[in-house]
């Protein structure tokens, strides 16, 4: 089986006339965990939001591939079919729409399997229980009045409940306390698996007592300005991100790597 | 969302099937009092009608256009055949409808809705009701239910104790020119204390060119009386442009309770000018349940009278103004007793450069000491060539009034939008599935067929597919 999945290659994006990403070169395989670190505003929501295909965003240059694939025109909703899933920063509130009908629609869309009602629900119930969601979420409104603790939970029951080959998490621990973080870590490692990959965006070392990275990342104005291992995260911890906003382009981030 | 999927437009053909007109009568166009004279000779009416609807005449002629609203600048009054009769004499049997009338029926469901749960039907085709039918227990009870035609002359008493009382040709030109060319509609009469427990249904439709439809819709609840009444509209769809300018009036006495139900889905070259009002007294209860989904233009205020202590009203309403379309609605409600309550719940959407306008009125007499009221209207629009207003008025005469009001118009956010298509639901179904939230504190509401039929609509007007 081929393990790749995800290539990023000089990516460049604008939003409004802005550039943010700035040839961003990135490879992604199934297996893996990656961690992108990076300080506010150096464009890490950007990176999952034109991965994803935010409309807003556009790609000025250079390649997303996903399993082979150029996905660059893809449509939103069909990239989530391929596999891909974003665990936003801040997710939206939908009034009117229950956590249930909602995913039960979105797992029908990305499985093409219609769910049956009874079926679902009984997933559904098995996915909460894993990340100690209380039942009654199911009938409530998608993130009305949730807490942010509790959307970023809710973020991971989606992801546990689409089973998607890539995840990026955005966030995911921030506004989390130390036992959300902790279950929210578990529910993570519980979906980890051979056959799919995550991509952790993050400003805190607190999830990586839980999670062991195969790859860190720091990204510096809209560019990875160095890959590493555990090591490294750690060397931030200490060090903050000041020295690489000046450092030339690691070797590995180099285009002709592409 | 690069790809994007384009939002069509309901497909209208299954009830857009016109007949080749048939008619046996038609009357000249443009009004004069020969014309009025024979509808009334044609109906066969008693005198104190025909005095009525000529009076009414000359009211119309002498009353301008409103000017506020909608622009109603294309409607050529004077073209407007008033009165068409289809050649088919009332029927309650189904078999002895004429085929291609019946067709028409078909394509609406008619028959199905009837053997469901209604306990009567009562379909106008043009302007005459054709179908008539109320179960017979209902009957056993003094339950009248029947055209307007016919109660004029089977009921002559309650109807002219109550006919044109509550809407007057005094009101405005509209309801002048209803006064005089009246034609169809439904009358039902409940007795003290009997409970209609099934839904009487009506279904209004014109389908001559250039005709108008000025059914007289009279409600009357006795104390204690419980009813539903629903009505139905679609028109088939001609270049000509039509206009409704029908009359709703409801008497509601003592601790009685009507629910008056409403799905409009005129086609759209329609001017849909209608008025409704409920007088309610002590106790009694109004529910009104309003969905405004048709029309080229529409002008739609229903009114609830609360004038008898702890008499109380209810508004739900549900406007979808999309492309060519300026639909300007609104829930009236007069506080004229004390310790009467009201609550209006609306909610409009506008797609495609469509135009809806909340138009609302809360008023409190001085007599409506410890009243309370709540208005919640809200808009969306789903793209930014559609448009959307509110415009909740209040007139206050007493302090001892409690009063919550919340209004608001928003856009559909694309960051919804890309939030749902990120969990692979293609763009049209999350506009849906972010409109059907966004009135879901309506449909939660509604009894559950008309909810699935409020959803269907907006499922229509939003995925452009017909079953
Ligand atoms: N939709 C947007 N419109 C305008 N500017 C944006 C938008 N999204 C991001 N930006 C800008 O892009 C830069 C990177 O933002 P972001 O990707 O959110 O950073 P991070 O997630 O690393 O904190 C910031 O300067 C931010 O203001
Ligand atoms: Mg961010």
């Amino acid at each position: 089986m081929d393990k790749k999945l995800l290539k990023i290659c000089n990516l460049e994006s604008k939003v409004e006339e802005e550039k943010i990403l700035n040839g961003i070169n990135l490879e992604v395989n199934k297996g893996e965990l990656h961690i992108i670190m990076g300080p506010n505003g150096a464009g890490k929501s950007t990176l999952a939001n034109v991965l994803m295909g935010h409309p807003e965003h556009k790609i000025t240059n250079g390649d997303i591939e996903f399993e082979g694939e150029n996905i660059n025109q893809l449509a939103v909703d069909k990239r989530a079919k391929k596999g891909i899933f974003l665990s936003f920063q801040y997710p939206q509130e939908i009034p009117g729409v229950t956590v249930e009908n909602f995913l039960r629609t979105a797992k029908t869309a990305v499985s093409g399997e219609q769910q049956s009602i009874f079926d679902f629900k009984f997933l559904l119930e098995e996915k909460m229980n894993l990340l100690n969601i209380d039942q009654s979420y199911a009938d409530r409104y998608l993130n009305k009045g949730f807490s942010g603790g509790e959307k970023k939970k809710n973020e991971i029951l989606q992801m546990a409940v689409l089973e998607p080959k890539l995840a990026i998490l955005d966030e995911t621990d921030s506004g989390l306390d130390v036992d959300a973080t902790k279950t929210v870590a578990e529910g993570i490692k519980k979906v980890a698996s051979e056959d799919n990959a995550m991509i952790i965006i993050t400003h805190h070392n607190k999830i990586l007592d839980y999670l062991k990275p195969d790859y860190v990342h720091v990204l510096v104005d809209g560019r990875i300005a160095k890959s590493g291992n555990m090591e490294l995260a750690e060397e931030i911890e200490r060090e903050g991100f000041a020295k690489y906003k000046k450092e030339v382009l690691d070797e590995s981030n180099s285009k002709s790597n592409c | 969302m690069n790809d994007k999927t384009e939002v069509n437009d309901i497909d209208r053909s299954l009830h857009e099937e016109k007949n080749v007109e048939k008619h046996r009568y038609q009357s000249a166009k443009g009004l004069t009092p020969e014309v009025i004279k024979e509808i009334s000779r044609e109906k066969d009416e008693p005198e104190w009608m025909l005095k009525f609807r000529l009076k009414a005449l000359k009211i119309y002629k002498n009353k301008e256009v409103p000017t506020w609203g909608a622009d109603i600048s294309d409607l050529d009054m004077d073209n407007i055949i008033t009165y068409v009769r289809p050649d088919a004499d009332l029927q309650s049997d189904w078999d002895q409808v004429p085929e291609e009338i019946k067709d028409t029926f078909d394509a609406l469901g008619i028959p199905e809705a009837e053997k469901e749960s209604l306990a009567g039907v009562g379909a106008q085709y043009d302007s005459e009701v054709v179908y008539h039918n109320l179960k017979e227990e209902m009957v056993e009870q003094g339950v009248i239910y029947m055209d307007m035609e016919n109660a004029v002359k089977q009921h002559e008493d309650l109807v002219k104790q109550h006919f044109m009382k509550l809407i007057t040709p005094n009101d405005h030109k509209f309801s002048a020119l209803h006064g005089a060319v009246w034609s169809g509609g439904s009358f039902v009469y409940v007795p003290a204390g009997v409970d209609v427990n099934i839904p009487l249904q009506s279904y209004f439709r014109q389908n001559a060119p250039g005709s108008g439809q000025f059914e007289h819709t009279l409600i009357i609840l006795e104390e204690g009386a419980n009813a539903h009444f629903i009505e139905g509209c679609s028109a088939p769809k001609y270049s000509v442009n039509n206009l409704h300018a029908g009359a709703v009036e409801l008497f509601i006495n003592k601790g009685a309770k009507l629910r008056y139900s409403t799905i409009e889905n005129w086609s759209r070259n329609m001017y849909n000018l209608n008025t409704k009002r409920a007088l309610v007294e002590e106790d009694g209860v109004i529910e009104w349940v309003s969905g405004s989904f048709g029309s080229k233009v529409s002008m739609l205020y229903p009114m609830s009278i609360l004038k008898g202590a702890r008499a109380r009203a209810e508004f739900t309403g549900v406007t979808f103004a999309a492309e060519g379309q300026y639909l300007d609605t609104g829930a009236q409600v007069i506080h004229d007793a004390p310790d009467t309550t009201s609550t209006v719940n609306s909610r409009s959407i506008a797609k495609d450069g469509g135009h809806a306008y909340y138009r609302g009125l809360l008023k409190a007499t001085k007599n409506a000491h410890g009243a309370k009221a709540s208005v919640s209207c809200e808009s969306l629009m789903l793209d930014n060539e559609s448009k959307s207003d509110t415009l909740p008025i209040m007139k206050l005469q007493t302090d001892d009034i409690d009063v919550g009001h919340e209004a608001k118009v928003g856009r559909i956010s694309e960051e919804a939008v890309f939030y749902l298509m990120s969990r692979g639901i293609s763009e049209e179904e999350a506009k849906a599935m972010i409109v059907r939230g966004f009135v879901e504190p309506i449909a939660s509401e509604l009894p559950l067929e008309y909810a699935v039929e409020l959803n269907n609509l907006i499922n229509l007007e939003l995925e452009g597919t017909i079953g």
